[in-house]
């Protein structure tokens, strides 16, 4: 933690680092989307791997460094191995063999292009990092633990119901025979 | 120019996009699921910015719970993917159109 914060300290070093991460995050994002070497749905979970790891990058940059652990641990560990189970249970084969519509591709990137041109002005108008002070927040396990067992401890109980809610609704639909 | 949250703000914009331009283009259900994932990461990393540039931890709090449910959410619909996948053998949105009129 002391070395990341010396890192970090510095003006020009975190700077470098954001462009280095976020075009990490989106490179690999494309590539997610849309590669033009394999349509594979596996080169799709290992490219939303690697997206996932440089956005827990950008989180550190962020300073909030229990929030960047958490990421890699749930997302790169439990999610995409859930993925990769059940791509490995599903015969996707077929999926390599068929074309990407022209009308879905076309129709997609204009109405995209229309969405990020739209929030790109609106953040140019409002402009909402104009005034702010320096950042001073650091996001440790410390802190952010006080804010959640103590503002934020019923949410939490909530959230615990509802993946109680989540786990036995799985079981009931991957029983064999559903009702 | 030192880096601020525009910079974030802009990333997480794209992030998003992409993600969309995904489960609109996309006919494969898993990867329509992880391009989902993407958007919700996108969300995330614009919470935690806006809660690093106005020093509030609340924003962190709040991303702590998209990925819980996040995780919840993933199980649910991969199950339904494999339980649909068991009645039909298709992963794909085109062969899905018994609602259709």
């Amino acid at each position: 933690m002391e070395a990341i914060n010396n890192l970090l300290g510095g003006s020009a070093v975190p700077d470098v680092l954001f462009y280095v991460f976020a075009a990490l995050t989106l490179l690999c994002g494309v590539l997610v989307v849309a590669n033009p070497f394999s349509r594979n749905p596996v080169t799709s979970a290992m490219f939303l791997v690697l997206t996932i790891i440089s956005m827990a990058g950008l989180f550190v940059l962020l300073h909030a460094f229990f929030l960047a652990a958490v990421q890699i641990i749930v997302y790169a560990g439990a999610v995409i191995v859930l993925f990769l189970f059940v791509i490995m249970l599903l015969d996707l084969k077929e999926e390599q063999r068929r074309k990407i519509k022209m009308f879905g591709f076309v129709g997609g990137l204009v109405s995209v292009g229309a969405i990020v041109v739209i929030s790109l002005k609106a953040l140019g108008t409002t402009n909402p990092g104009a005034n702010l002070p320096a950042p001073q927040l650091e996001g440790g396990t410390n802190a952010l633990g006080q804010l959640l067992f103590k503002q934020y401890v019923l949410p939490f109980e909530v959230v615990s119901v509802l993946l109680l809610v989540a786990m036995v609704g799985v079981i009931l639909l991957s029983k064999k025979d559903l009702k | 120019m030192q880096v601020g949250l525009e910079h974030y703000l802009v990333v997480s914009f794209l992030l998003f996009a992409l993600g969309l331009l995904g489960v609109v283009m996309r006919r494969n259900l898993l990867v329509i699921y992880m391009s989902l994932e993407l958007m919700l990461n996108a969300a995330n990393l614009a919470l935690v910015s806006f809660s690093r540039f106005n020093d509030k931890l609340d924003g962190q709090v709040l991303v702590f719970f998209i990925i819980t449910v996040a995780a919840a959410e993933v199980a649910v619909g991969l199950a339904l993917i494999v339980a649909l996948y068991r009645k039909r053998q298709t992963a794909h949105v085109e062969d899905l159109t018994s609602m259709k009129l």
